[in-house]
């Protein structure tokens, strides 16, 4: 099963994954501040069928937070 | 199921201090897979330099020492001729390579010491308060440019990997960015054939990475990336300057 | 091997090469340009690194490199070269590296003169580079000391993780003497040994870090207070000087390095007017050696200060008889040698005239 996981306590919100995702998928929460103090970024559980797994978002993400499973 | 993507080994889990969006964090992850994936983190030893990345010590995970501003290729000197077998490298920014560190930069490359160089350019002095750099652009406004660097009293924008390839004893020398996946994937490219050049003691090697500086360009950091695509790279073309890996085939 | 008659530079050079140091970065200054170009024709022989750099800012980092990564590592200037190494002199000592650091002293301040002087004693005993830190600092004043000093020096700096100064002057750098090295200690550079040294991690779990940044406070104190302890136990176990005639002198000069020969005459042609004249010899220039003074302040009349500057040592010397008998000085500068005569009239001077 497909997953893009976020280890959200070190996500700063600088949002570069959502503009290399190019499905779109990715959003900063809203709802939530991590320990930072920051929205972290994640993927809405209805969104995730879009995802193609091709580890954009981790690559350009500059603190490591996300990890991609196909 | 399979891992498209997770963390190196060569980072340590300490998390990065970098500002949001800061390319340093991207950059350090290049360096460490590159390591990682040539298999030669347990023989590495990184010089940190003066700087944001004053705590690159902290981040990666082989042998690391801190040295002066601008004295890493000096000090990497040191270690090299001390280890000739181990992997040596320097991470610099534009005031600790090309400002202060000039003649250990230049020296560095004519002795054409075995030693791999990551130059991040980001135009402008970071820790210390987004001051001019050496590579900060004409017009740019700086802290201590408030006006706009102008040539009169400034001079010109510094172009390291043009001077650097005249030298014989440089032997790989790139300049890549990162602003987007398809330069970031280029970038480590570029990383792994200048580690490569220093397993092949075919001498110097260096990768000068066009890098931002949301927080003192004063942009948020996905306009700090378009910043290096639209007014870095025309001044600093992107590209292989000396390459000496072909010959030794 | 008997004895060789050398140049005191290239005894400091082959006595480095004897005490196991085979990394060795330099620049061209005068007076000590025949270290260079001994080593750049020795370490090959031995297997070694010569390297000139460009600058002494590069050459002492590439010590701090070099030492941080394991090596024994030896590195010679001049005064003004001296000068630009003190940033990573004070990176040295904070970092605790071990290094040898010899200056062969020439005349001040500002491009000054090539001849000798010891107008760097503050400049290597108060500090030089930025911070609290101390270097151990050694004085020869024949060329066979400074071969046995510079064997010394080898081994207390890894001793203390902590960079030792030789300080000669273009006299001791350029003249020669018969040196004896076969009955000098021999030393090696066993990096396995320093498993704080940076050499790659190998099979170690724990990475190593040559570092002097600490943002905290606190720790950064406690890291100042444990180098300081470093120099407490320092300042006990590596005393050195010499004592003459001092036992009953009226006056006792204090000179080091070539003075301190100088001196020695003087005690002779004072001897022939009756003055009764002894000598105290740092050797150690730091930790300043405090025991003579001590042995000496109840009988002594004065002390009398000897050196090729405009008076710098005379400072420890006031500190250690603090207040108790005079202390006079009498110096020469710019390259300009004390001379006997000289000494011997500020001697009658001190005494109250020739009995």
């Amino acid at each position: 099963m497909k997953q893009v996981i976020f280890d959200e306590n070190l996500c700063k919100s600088c949002e570069l994954c959502v503009e290399a995702c190019p499905k779109h998928i990715i959003e900063m929460d809203q709802d939530r501040l991590n320990v930072k103090g920051y929205h972290p970024a994640m993927i809405k559980p209805e969104n995730m069928e879009k995802c193609i797994s091709c580890g954009f978002c981790a690559i350009m993400c500059p603190d490591t937070v996300i990890t991609v499973i196909k | 199921m399979a891992v498209v993507f997770q963390k190196t080994k060569g980072l340590t889990d300490v998390p990065f201090h970098y500002c949001p969006g800061c390319t340093h964090g991207i950059v350090h992850r290049l360096v460490a897979e590159v390591m990682e994936e040539l298999g030669v983190l347990d023989k590495a030893i990184g010089v940190a330099p003066v700087g944001c990345a004053v705590f690159a010590y902290e981040y990666f995970n082989c042998d690391m020492q801190e040295a002066a501003h601008g004295r890493a290729p000096a000090v990497a000197t040191g270690i090299k001729r001390v280890h000739p077998d181990k992997v040596v490298f320097t991470y610099q920014g534009d005031g600790d390579l090309a400002a202060i560190g000039t003649a250990e930069t230049v020296h560095a490359a004519a002795r054409g010491e075995n030693i791999t160089v990551i130059f991040i350019n980001n135009a402008i002095y970071g820790m210390t308060g987004g001051q001019m750099a050496p590579t900060s652009l004409i017009e740019q406004e700086t802290l201590t440019t408030p006006y706009g660097r102008k040539p009169e009293n400034n001079g010109y924008p510094v172009k390291m990997c043009e001077m650097l390839s005249t030298l014989d004893g440089a032997s790989y020398i790139e300049r890549v960015s990162v602003y987007d996946v398809k330069h970031v994937l280029q970038a480590k490219k570029a990383i792994k054939n200048a580690f490569t050049a220093q397993l092949n003691k075919k001498g110097f090697s260096m990768i000068e990475v066009l890098s931002s500086c949301p927080t003192n360009w004063g942009l948020s950091p996905n306009e700090a990336l378009k910043w290096i695509k639209d007014n870095m790279e025309p001044y600093y073309p992107l590209g292989v300057y000396k390459n000496t890996l072909e010959e030794a085939k | 091997m008997a004895k060789v008659l050398m140049k005191g530079n290239e005894a400091l050079a082959e006595a480095a090469i004897q005490a196991g140091c085979r990394h060795y970065f330099g620049y061209p200054i005068t007076p000590q340009n025949e270290v260079t170009a001994y080593m750049a024709k020795r370490m090959p022989e031995v297997g070694g690194v010569f390297l000139q750099a460009e600058s002494e800012v590069s050459a002492i980092n590439m010590v701090y490199g070099a030492g941080g990564a394991g090596a024994r590592v030896l590195i010679t200037s001049s005064s003004p070269g001296i000068s630009l190494m003190q940033e990573g002199i004070s990176y040295i000592a904070g970092a605790e590296v071990p290094c040898v650091i010899a200056n062969i002293m020439r005349g001040g301040p500002g491009l000054g003169g090539i001849q000798p002087s010891q107008s760097d004693y503050f400049q290597a005993t108060k500090g030089g580079g930025h911070g609290d830190y101390k270097l151990i600092v050694l004085a020869p004043s024949t060329i066979q000391e400074m071969a046995d000093l510079v064997q010394q020096a080898f081994d207390i700096a890894d001793k203390y993780r902590n960079p030792v100064m030789i300080l000669g002057d273009g006299m001791l750098g350029q003249m020669m003497e018969p040196v004896d090295f076969d009955n000098i200690k021999k030393g090696e550079n066993h990096i396995s040994e320093k498993t704080w040294a940076t050499t790659g991690m190998g099979t170690r779990k724990k990475k190593n870090i040559i570092n002097s940044l600490e943002l905290d406070p606190q720790m950064l104190e406690k890291h100042n207070i444990e180098l300081f302890n470093k120099y407490e136990k320092a300042s006990k176990e590596e005393v050195r000087y010499e004592m003459i005639n001092c036992e009953d002198a009226e006056i006792i000069l204090v000179a080091y390095g070539t003075i301190a020969r100088v001196a020695k005459n003087v005690i002779e042609l004072a001897k022939r007017e009756n003055i009764k004249v002894g000598l105290i010899r740092p050797i150690s220039l730091w930790p300043f050696p405090v025991e003579p003074f001590e042995k000496t302040v109840d009988h002594v009349k004065g002390y009398l200060s000897i050196e090729m500057s405009m008076g710098q040592m005379v400072e420890d010397v006031k500190l250690a008889v603090n207040g108790r008998k005079p202390v006079y000085f009498y110096g020469r500068a710019g390259g300009m040698v004390p001379e006997p005569a000289a000494i011997l009239e500020e001697i009658r001077k001190i005494s109250g005239g020739a009995k």
